[in-house]
């Protein structure tokens, strides 16, 4: 396989800025090395644009890992590409074939405004977790670690929703661009372990009234989040939290 | 010779034996009245587990936090891809650990290069981290009847290391982030995402706030405080290729470092042994395979140079499994810098694997033998996966190839007990400082630190400053806040205007390799000096030639880089000037002229038992070099051996 090279069309979604008119550009790219990464591939495109005087694709990444969860697009359609559980920066060239065309777009939703080109805003994520995404625990007041035994299966799916990478490509897979998700993943984690239940209710319900408030879409269970999830969140865990939800609903004073 | 200052640096280590330094040290420590906190202000800049722990523990105890970081979002920040694990003594193994093995163990592998008050204070806190984790919601693993999981980890022969899968840093970060979210609910921390930080205030001496360009708009703001934490990590990508993410850079501490901070130790570089092996040109960063493989993979090279025949075909007799042959009590599990040095002794003596030959091999077919294939997933399943994305081998079947890489920093700004710098009102935490790991770090011990200063060690220390210095208050059009910004802003248009003909990545890509051939795993003399005149060079050319286009008031990541990347060969030239001065080899630091006969690391006790800190003279100016000298009461300097 070594020494394999492709030629490629790139059709890159360019945009100036947040107010801007955007379009689609298309672009030559050769020589690309099947051993490449995505991204590095893009690294070469704007090494080339730079050459020609041109303003570089502008995308965000940082990891380059898998989980720093901050490189997104949408590749031929498909949040990070074609592979299963990879994220765009993992996804490598030898995915690719000579002569394809290859069309990048950033993540599409309301909720997540175009900044510039493929780099997106996705704040409103950390807004949710604001809302209640966490244990209210200061600094200073734990018991000691093995204090509460909990049971390994149940650790385990609570670690399972707490893989989530927090890069929006649920929203982005969605046809509602719902963020349920996302909500669900940190929702079961901290509904799951014991260290989480006495902020159940309200966090279920303070967390879904953000989503909703952020302008994210209903969920209508057509499970292309968990296809499209880097980290293979099932929805087993949106299951999760509309039990919660309902639960919480019934008691809450609120 | 360059120029020593004559009065050493005060480390303000309390009296009294190291058991009770710490506790002795909170009690001495001036509070601030609990109704008065909210009339003072913190600025935090970074937030992964240093930053993010800080901010939120500071905005806990009721003080105005603003936090800052580079990334779209603070749980962005690159703490979130440590793999391995975090340690702590709680000794829930039975296997005879305590916090003074965890404080020998940590003085041991530094190789007597760290402070030892600090490194106590660092094993003693940590059972608290993880309780404050645990109570959090981070998942750590566990036994099927509830209790937290351990696993071993280089450089101990205790299982003292807490873990979540193969992505700890993650968990821990998560939850430093999750603290941090909910004081912004509060409105106790306000944060500033896609915010980069260019330069320090330093009013009458004090650090009294930053400038900061906002990376959307173009736009350079002037945020006054307090106080200033620094909790922006390590400049590994100094070397262009490493395990760091992409925007990991220098350039807030360097900015410190010009406004007088001193920089402690840069040439103390942890080179990590088991990454994937570089593969090509275009490569723009290299991944790291957690040590925790080490555990149970086997490390070695065939006994015959250039065996062509199939790896799995390779017999036990024809392998040399030269870490168990070299350190029989250790084995595989001997701590980095001696793991790394010896894949380089092994390749370089032409017996590295793979195309380029720069390669070794980490075998897991013992362990799926004795454990099975599931067991194996379950422990490492992430990593086998990562590493067949990238390199297209099934690890299950065929051996990894790995090779050493660039890690993690030791050396960072110079600071106290009390985690200040030498610049009152300037606190430096996590990775960024140079404090607790010496010459050399363990593994686990980097999310330990972060956490360690974040959670348990800012929120004493920074209220003796509050409550004893004199800080009037500060607008924000102070002339000396204009001048900054203006500083600042002066130094984007310059880059921009350069209009040259070669790009930022192609610096730094030449930037790096200065750095890997002559201050990578091996330095010497002769390569060093070399090295200094050719990043001179380089620097100089940069300042010509670089082409940085667009302009300065939209969202620009060339010119992000631009700047960044300056900095570096900035900093590049003082890392060598460092590793030139210390005539020794210890820890991550490898002197060729200073080595046994086996090709072990000769230290020099006598002459080099200090930190070299130093100080920003200007531009292209020779440094000042200020010693704080180590003294070890507790563990006793003696050869490092892993046998």
């Amino acid at each position: 396989m070594s020494g394999d090279l492709l030629n490629l069309t790139l059709r890159i979604w360019r945009q100036a800025g947040p107010n801007a008119k955007g379009a689609f550009r298309d672009y030559q790219l050769q020589g690309v090395s099947t051993h490449m990464s995505f991204l590095e591939m893009l690294d070469v495109l704007n090494e080339k644009l730079l050459q020609a005087g041109e303003e570089p694709v502008a995308f965000d990444h940082d990891c380059r890992e898998g989980i720093c969860g901050m490189c997104s697009l949408m590749i031929n359609g498909q949040a990070h590409g074609p592979d299963k559980a990879t994220t765009t920066c993992q996804l490598h060239m030898r995915r690719f074939k000579n002569g394809d065309t290859i069309v990048i777009e950033p993540w599409r939703a309301s909720a997540f405004p175009v900044l510039r080109d493929l780099v997106v805003d996705r704040s409103a994520l950390d807004r949710i977790i604001q809302s209640g995404g966490f244990v209210s625990v200061n600094t200073g007041n734990a018991p000691d670690g093995n204090a509460i035994p909990i049971p390994g299966h149940v650790q385990e799916v609570a670690m399972d929703g707490a893989a989530c990478i927090g890069c929006g490509a649920c929203v982005a897979s969605c046809k509602n661009a719902s963020a349920m998700l996302f909500v669900a993943a940190k929702v079961s984690q901290l509904s799951l372990l014991p260290q989480g239940h006495p902020e159940r209710a309200s966090r279920v319900i303070d967390m879904v009234a953000q989503m909703d408030k952020e302008g994210f879409g209903s969920c209508t269970n057509t499970s292309e989040c968990e296809a499209a999830c880097p980290a293979e969140v099932s929805v087993t865990h949106i299951a999760r939290l509309n039990r919660e939800y309902f639960k919480a609903m019934l008691i809450t004073e609120k | 010779m360059v120029r020593v200052a004559g009065e050493t640096l005060n480390s303000k280590v309390p009296d009294g034996p190291i058991q009770e330094k710490w506790d002795r040290h909170r009690f001495n420590l001036k509070l601030v009245n609990p109704a008065n906190k909210r009339k003072f202000s913190v600025i935090v800049v970074g937030t992964g587990l240093a930053g993010g722990a800080a901010a939120a523990s500071l905005a806990e105890l009721g003080y105005n936090v603003k936090a800052f970081c580079f990334q779209d979002s603070p749980r962005r920040a690159h703490s979130i891809a440590a793999q391995g694990g975090i340690n702590a003594a709680k000794n829930y193994a039975n296997d005879g650990d305590s916090i003074w093995r965890l404080f020998y163990d940590t003085v041991k592998g530094g190789e007597w290069r760290a402070r030892e008050a600090n490194v106590y204070r660092l094993a003693q806190v940590a059972n608290s981290i993880i309780d404050q984790c645990v109570a959090q919601g981070v998942p750590f693993a566990r036994e099927y009847g509830g209790t937290l999981a351990n696993r071993s980890f280089g450089g101990a022969q205790v299982s003292r290391t807490f873990y979540c899968r193969g992505q700890t840093g993650q968990q821990l970060l998560l939850g430093a982030y999750q603290a941090l979210m909910r004081q912004v609910g509060l409105g106790r921390v306000k944060m500033f995402a896609r915010r980069e930080m260019m330069d320090l205030i330093v009013i009458d001496g004090v650090a009294r706030g930053i400038v900061v360009r906002n990376m959307v708009t173009g736009q350079f703001e002037v945020h006054t405080a307090d106080a200033v934490c620094v909790c922006t990590g390590g400049y590994g990508n100094v070397y262009y290729l490493s395990t760091n993410a992409k925007g990991c850079n220098v350039t807030a501490a360097w900015r410190c470092h010009r406004r007088g901070a001193l920089f402690a130790n840069p040439c103390f570089t942890q080179i990590h042994p088991t990454c994937i092996p570089v593969s090509g040109d275009y490569q723009s960063k290299l991944t790291l395979m957690s040590e925790s493989l080490r555990n149970d993979g086997r490390v070695w090279v065939p006994k015959n140079a250039k065996d062509t025949r199939k790896v799995t075909d390779i017999p036990d007799e024809d392998r040399d499994y030269y870490l168990e042959r070299r350190y029989p009590s250790f084995g595989n599990l001997v701590p980095r810098d001696i793991a790394s040095r010896a894949a380089k002794e092994r390749c370089d003596a032409g017996f590295g694997v793979g195309e380029s030959g720069l390669a070794v091999y980490l075998d897991f077919r013992d362990a799926i033998r004795r454990d099975g294939e599931d067991v194996v997933r379950k422990k490492y399943g992430n990593l086998f996966h990562m590493y067949e994305k990238i390199t297209a081998d099934n690890p299950y079947q065929v051996p990894m190839r790995i090779y050493p890489a660039v890690h993690y920093t030791m050396g960072g700004l110079w600071v106290d007990y009390n985690l200040m710098s030498n610049i009152p009102g300037l606190y430096v935490l996590g990775e960024a400082n140079f404090s607790d790991h010496g010459a050399n770090r363990l593994g686990a011990s980097a999310l330990m630190q972060g956490l360690s200063d974040g959670y348990f060690v800012i929120p004493y220390t920074i209220g003796d400053h509050l409550a004893t210095a004199h800080l009037p208050k500060i607008a924000d059009d102070h002339p000396a806040c204009l001048a900054a910004k203006k500083d600042a802003e002066d130094r984007m248009t310059s880059l921009l205007n350069v209009n040259g003909r070669r790009s930022v990545d192609s610096f730094h890509r030449d930037l790096g390799h200065i750095m890997w051939d002559y201050c990578g795993m091996a330095r010497n003399r002769s390569g060093l000096q070399g090295a200094i005149q050719k990043i001179r060079d380089l620097r100089e050319e940069f300042w010509k030639n670089v082409r940085v286009p667009g302009s300065g008031n939209t969202l620009n990541q060339s010119l992000e880089m631009a700047g960044r990347v300056a900095d570096f060969m900035e900093f590049g030239e003082l890392l060598a000037l460092d590793a030139l001065e210390r005539e020794e080899s210890c820890g991550g630091h490898f002197r060729e002229e200073y080595q046994e006969v086996d090709g072990e690391a000769k230290r020099n006790d006598e002459q080099y038992a200090y930190v070299a800190a130093w100080q920003f003279t200007g531009y292209g100016e020779e440094p000042v070099l200020h010693k704080e000298p180590l003294s070890f009461e507790n563990v006793k300097p003696s050869k490092r051996s892993y046998k």
